[in-house]
């Protein structure tokens, strides 16, 4: 028999009321505003418009305030929030080579065309907690210098024109390229599947694997051929007008990782590569991304796949923090009955068990008489 | 070699890409530069709604390793409106984001610029928003510049 148990109502009305208030705390202070969130915690609307596949900025900060800060919860908001809108297409590829510039450095090459520009980043600060920032102390105005107006040339360009590294990344003439949020995952997967998978994945979790492939578990001797940041403009196809059109500018992270030789019979040895491309300033993410994305194409390469990033099925089934947390979170949900049966039959075997034990020690008895 | 994305589709005529040039502009816009534009016009025009506004998704598209086979990366919030002026005249808007009120006055602004009448007052709202972008860009730019490694080799004077 399957009796239906209600209730519950009152108290998940009360406790969202409660979680309000607590969103919002102390009333003495300001309330944090959207605008605030976008510009002061930058780094943070950028983390979330990655994993939740959505670029826009106070969407973004919105979920962050929602979610009273809680990263993956925010992320949740937002990817839940998209399934709610129309799609109007599918960009034009964005063209990184023509971004406008606001970091890009390479550890390959010195004195590379365009330099080395750090751009505002955290290297090189000594990880000091700064007293300063307690009080709303004035900061200086950027620094500024004349702009050499060199291009800022692609590193795997000036390797490419040498023929030392491989191409840019073809798929079959006529490949489509497939979509995640229309189609269940299939594996094996094409590459494009994959990018798009870890572009949204978890950062942690991706940052955690490149690591792994660094000290051994698929090591690929990687190189950062080029990390850059900067906007790049979306096109998109007007079939009323019959031409593309920009809608504006995102800003994206770009990392080009150059990691270590193949040759075959039919091609010479050359460097490999791994790419990542992540929405907003994410270099950490982007980085992993193209180290993942390199250990994933082991089989391409003939490669023995011995290690975890190397596992496409594994990696890519769990990459997705929301599917991660849904299913890790769902166990707190009510499970009274499953529970019961177990128990019911925990209490059996218990019994068989102490029933078979008093019996054996009644053959020893027995036995000894 | 990476593929060169083209700036205009081929078979584009120069009106093509003079419109082309005006809407992507109109997208980049700021909502407050257009209601200001709208504000001065002298004669308000009657811009009746054909679809929008509205705010969907565009899926937008990478290239593996930066120039090979496209791939989706992830979407973006688009906001499109479409009018039709009193003479028939029809203006298309859109802009990353969710402010539908940016892209109808994209729209009239586009619908505008068809116009003989109206082009050079859109035409003077275009050159305001491009000197705006091209000084914002440029002014980011020094800034990136001023953090620019200036190597040099230290003398070891090893002979």
């Amino acid at each position: 028999m399957y009796v239906a148990v209600k209730g519950g109502e009152a108290a998940i009305a009360n406790a969202h009321r409660l979680l309000a208030d607590r969103r919002r705390g102390d009333r003495a202070l300001p309330a944090i505003g959207i605008d605030q969130i976008v510009a002061q915690l930058g780094l943070a609307v950028d983390r979330v418009m990655a994993e939740a596949s959505l670029y826009d900025r106070a969407l973004a900060a919105l979920a962050i305030r929602q979610a009273r800060g809680d990263m993956i919860e925010a992320i949740f908001i937002l990817r839940a929030y998209r399934t709610t809108l129309p799609r109007f297409g599918y960009s034009k590829p964005v063209d990184t080579s023509a971004m406008v510039i606001e970091r890009r450095v390479s550890a390959t090459y010195k004195d590379l065309p365009g330099g080395q520009l750090l751009g505002p980043t955290f290297d090189y600060t000594h990880r000091l907690l700064d007293p300063s920032l307690l009080a709303d102390a004035d900061i200086d105005a950027p620094l500024e210098r004349e702009d050499s107006g060199e291009p800022v040339m692609r590193v795997s360009d000036i390797l490419a024109g040498e023929g030392l590294v491989e191409d840019d990344g073809s798929l079959p003439d006529g490949h489509v390229p497939g979509d995640i949020t229309r189609e269940p995952l299939e594996f094996p997967m094409a590459r494009d599947l994959r990018l798009q998978a870890l572009a949204r994945g978890d950062e942690g979790f991706l940052l955690a694997l490149g690591y792994s492939t660094q000290r051994g578990y698929a090591r690929t001797h990687p190189f950062v051929g080029e990390v850059r940041i900067g906007e790049v403009e979306v096109e998109l196809d007007m079939t009323e007008l019959g031409f593309s059109v920009s809608l504006g500018r995102i800003q994206i992270t770009e990392c080009q990782m150059i990691a270590q030789f193949k040759g075959s019979a039919k091609t010479p040895p050359q460097f490999t590569r791994g790419y990542g491309l992540v929405f907003g300033q994410s270099e950490r993410k982007a980085m992993a991304m193209s180290l993942v994305d390199r250990a994933l194409r082991a089989e391409e390469f003939g490669e023995d796949v011995v290690a975890p990033a190397q596992d496409e099925e594994f990696v890519i089934s769990h990459s997705d923090n929301v599917q991660a947390t849904g299913f890790v979170e769902h166990l707190k949900l009510p499970h009274y009955v499953d529970f019961q049966a177990e128990l019911a039959l925990v209490r059996r075997m218990r019994r068989e068990y102490e029933e078979k034990l008093a019996g054996s020690t009644d053959d020893i008895a027995e036995a000894a008489e | 070699m990476a593929s060169v994305q083209k700036s205009a589709d081929p078979g584009a005529t120069d009106a093509d890409g003079e419109r082309r040039r005006a809407i992507g502009l109109l997208a980049k816009a700021t909502r407050a530069e257009l209601q200001s534009a709208f504000d001065a016009l002298d004669d308000k025009p009657d811009a009746q709604p054909v679809r929008g506004p509205e705010t969907g998704l565009v899926m937008v598209r990478g290239r593996i390793g930066g120039g090979g086979a496209p791939f989706n990366l992830g979407e973006a919030t688009v906001s499109r409106a479409s009018i039709r002026l009193g003479d028939g005249t029809v203006g298309h808007g859109q802009t990353l984001g969710t402010d539908g009120a940016k892209a109808r006055l994209a729209a009239i602004f586009d619908a505008l610029f068809q116009q003989p009448t109206s082009k050079a007052a859109v035409e003077r709202l275009l050159a305001a928003i491009a000197a705006r972008v091209a000084g914002e860009d440029a002014a980011k730019a020094r800034q990136t510049a001023a953090t620019r490694v200036d190597f040099f080799t230290m003398v070891r004077g090893e002979d």
